[in-house]
Parts: C-alpha cells; structure tokens; sequence
C-alpha cells in the first residue's frame, strides 16, 4: 500500500534507530535490523507521526536539488511501501 | 581463509527455570541449577561487550527470563549499553505493575508465547495454568507503544485449534504472529512421536496460512516457521553457525546454538575467562563449522551451500550420527531415509485411544 501525501508516516511500535553515536546507523525491529544510509535515513528520521509525506518530500527536494523532483518523490513513496509491508512504518 | 562475519544478536539464556514444563522445551535435557546462573553485575558486562563486539539486539529468554528477580534492571542495563531489548517470555510471573517496569526499563519487544487456544490444550502441554494469565498480559500489553509478537508453538497435538488462534490474532493485532512448528531436540526429540504433524496436517497449515499472511498485509506480519522433516532443503539453521547469533547459557557458556551442547567433543568457553569478541573470533566451538570448509558431499559442491549452510549440526549429530553431514532433512542427504521412516511412522493411521491420550515426557524444573 503506498502513502496518500497527506499522510504522516509513523516508526511502528517496537521499532527504532540505534543511537546517534552507532556507527553504522541501523533501524531496529524484531529479529532484524536495516542498515540506514544517505536518503534512507534521511526519510526514516522524518518519520515521526508529525511530518506529513508531502513535507518529507520536500524536505528531500532541497537536500537533493539536482535531482528530479518527482523521481525523488517516487523513490519516497516506493521505500515507505516497502517500510509498511515490512510492519516497519505505520501510517 | 573464513572471514569472520560481524554478529547480530546476544540470545542471553538468563536462567533454566521456568513455571512451565513444556513438552517441546528447547532447554538441555541437563539443566543448570539456580545457584551457578550468573549474577547481575557479569550480564551488565556482557551488554557492552555485545555492543564492542558489533552486536545488535539482545533476546532475554531462558527458561523464562521472568524467573530473575533482577529482569528489568537487565532491560535497562542492555538498553543503556545501546541494545535493542527483546524478552521471550510464557508471560508467568508478570503483574501490571511490573509490565509497566519493564517498558520504562526500554524494553522494545515482547514476545510472548502460547502453548494453545485453550486452557486444556495449554495445560496438557506445559503442565500448567497458563492460558487466561496470558490472555490477561495481552490486555496490559495494549496500554503501551512497544513491539509484540505473538509466538505460536505449533505440533500435531493443536493444528486443531488454529482457527482460534487466527482470531485471538486479528482480535489483538499484534505487529507479528509467529506459526512456529517444534523442532526435534532436546525435550522435543523425546516427545517426537506425539507431536509430528501429519501431511494432512501440514497442508491445512500451509493454506491457512498463505490466506492469513494475505488478509494480514501491512497490519500483521505472518511469519511460519515450517516443521523442517516436511522440507525439501534444511532450514539455514541460526543463521548460519558462527554467522549470525551468540547464546550465553544461564552459567555463561557460549554457545553457537542452543543445542550446540548435544554435540560431543564440544569444547565452549565461559564469558568469565574470555570477552565475547575474542569467543565470537577464536572459539573453537565457533570456528568448527563456520564457513564451508568442514562440508561434507553433498553440501561441500551444492550450489545451496551458501543458502541454508548445510542446514542443522546438532540435527546431523542427533538423526545421522555426524555433526559435519548434511542434515538428514535435506531431500540431497544420503541419510534422508531417516526422516522419511518417521514421516512415514506419524502418517499412518493409530488408534484413536493413541492420537487422545499421548505419553509425554514432561520437562521438570533444573532444581
């Protein structure tokens, strides 16, 4: 299922990053752990029940102006599907 | 050369008591006593040196974990080192109060474990009341935001009852439900013959199962774990030995698998003598089958070696005699007949005064 835009995508229960200070930063969940990079994390750090993902989006926009917006919001869009059938991501 | 992988998880096997005495326990057939379990102050070592040793997550289990006095601070102490904190637990003996401890400890995943969907079927299986309690934990766990599975231990003694299972998980909806058939050692291989599923069995499980996993999408992860003697190729055991996990028993040997210890000649060292690094590195427990050198033909020329890793070792010991062959559950082992003449055992027809009243072999308390 992908996100409507005006949703605000939410770290399920039972799931969270590792602290600041970890290296490599990884997102925590039963039995398993996803190794975070660049964008990854940028997107999963956002996702805290108050940004919606039409703000995400563009909080991406700015980070990676030369790319095209709507590839990066598509790229978005892909990654939370895959977060919420993995139960990773509610939203 | 093997390069050695960075582990995943510490499954801390705090203790071997437990107020349960299941008939598929997964605990030693020799258990250790209370008074050599390691004490507080050497687990809060160990927590950071899981964490130096790149490790992830710890699952606190035991026995039931519950069964010492000092769990939430554990939790804290794991939590305070950087672990993600799991707790396997039959739910005995949990208050309220005590949940909530727990949770402001930073415990982040509970899972908790049933024998049934009945309080007859739990009580023939663990010897014990249990059922309500649990239904009771499943009431308190809905006031708080932390992860919860449901861990269902499955076997031919209650596939009947997997309707009512399925309700008790679309009623709670937890993030994940785990269908998980009895794997044969320990307690288990002593009361094999009553609890291997028929094909019949099987199948109603399989289809059951794919529809659930279907209507579940994105609010219930379904996860079965598959009674392996059915399978075609093994199950990649632990992850791998030596790959993914490291178990510290309740007297602080380290393991490579729970059941490691059935192997003979196994030599495990004790986290009071080394660090759990240079265990996980050197051990010569862990080192004996990690990579693909010790295979065997089949394994050692199969394109699957690196897939499933040959499978079960403490299997291969306890069904063909030989930690380093191919699992006998393998349809590629020379010993796979072995398997095929329990299969062949459990689907033929008993009499029903047989199939109602099996003779298990309860496992007792460590004492």
């Amino acid at each position: 299922m992908r996100p409507e835009m005006t949703a605000t995508p939410r770290l399920a229960p039972g799931v969270r990053l590792n602290e600041k200070t970890q290296e490599p930063r990884m997102l925590l969940m039963p039995e398993r752990a996803l190794r975070l990079n660049g964008p990854s994390l940028e997107i999963v750090q956002l996702c805290d029940g108050k940004h919606t993902v039409e703000q995400i989006a563009e909080k991406l926009h700015a980070l990676y102006s030369k790319a095209e917006p709507e590839r990066i919001t598509g790229d978005l869009l892909g990654y939370l599907e895959l977060l919420h059938k993995e139960r990773a991501v509610d939203f | 050369m093997t390069t050695i992988p960075t582990p995943l998880a510490l499954v801390a096997e705090l203790t071997h008591r437990c107020p349960l005495h299941c008939v598929y326990c997964s605990n030693p057939l020799e258990m250790v006593k209370r008074d050599r379990e390691l004490s507080t102050e050497i687990w809060v070592r160990l927590f950071k040196e899981a964490v130096e040793a790149g490790i992830l997550q710890v699952d606190f289990t035991g026995g039931e974990p519950l069964a010492r006095p000092d769990i939430v601070e554990l939790v804290h102490a794991a939590r305070q080192a950087g672990l993600y904190a799991s707790l396997i637990t039959s739910g005995l003996p949990l208050d309220e109060t005590r949940l909530t401890a727990l949770v402001n400890a930073g415990l982040d995943h509970f899972q908790l474990s049933f024998q049934g969907s009945t309080e007859q079927t739990g009580r023939q299986i663990s010897n014990t009341s249990s059922h309500p309690h649990k239904l009771r934990v499943l009431e308190w766990l809905t006031k708080h935001r932390i992860g919860v599975t449901l861990n269902f231990v499955i076997h031919r003694q209650n596939i009947h009852e997997l309707e009512e299972m399925i309700l008790l998980v679309e009623d709670y909806r937890p993030g994940c439900v785990e269908f998980a058939s009895v794997q044969y050692y320990g307690w288990a291989l002593a009361n094999r013959e009553a609890l291997v599923p028929t094909r019949g069995q099987l199948e109603y499980c399989v289809e059951t199962l794919k529809q659930l996993k279907e209507r579940l999408k994105g609010k219930t992860r379904v996860v079965f774990v598959l009674p392996d003697y059915y399978a075609t190729y093994p199950k990649p055991c632990v992850g791998g030995w030596g790959r993914k996990l490291m178990l510290v028993s309740p007297h602080g040997d380290v393991l490579p698998c729970h059941a490691a210890n059935v192997i003979p000649g196994m030599q495990f060292e004790n986290v009071k003598e080394k660090s759990l690094r240079e265990i996980w590195e050197h051990s010569p427990a862990f080192c004996k089958f990690r990579g693909d050198q010790w295979m065997q033909e089949p394994c050692k020329t199969c394109d699957r070696r690196h897939l499933d890793f040959g499978g079960c070792r403490c299997q291969a010991f306890l069904l063909a005699g030989d930690a380093a062959a191919t699992d006998p559950v393998c349809s590629l082992a020379p010993t796979r007949e072995k398997v095929d003449a329990v299969l062949a055992h459990v689907n033929k027809p008993k009499p029903a005064i047989l199939e109602e009243n099996p003779q298990f072999v309860y496992r007792p308390k460590p004492g």
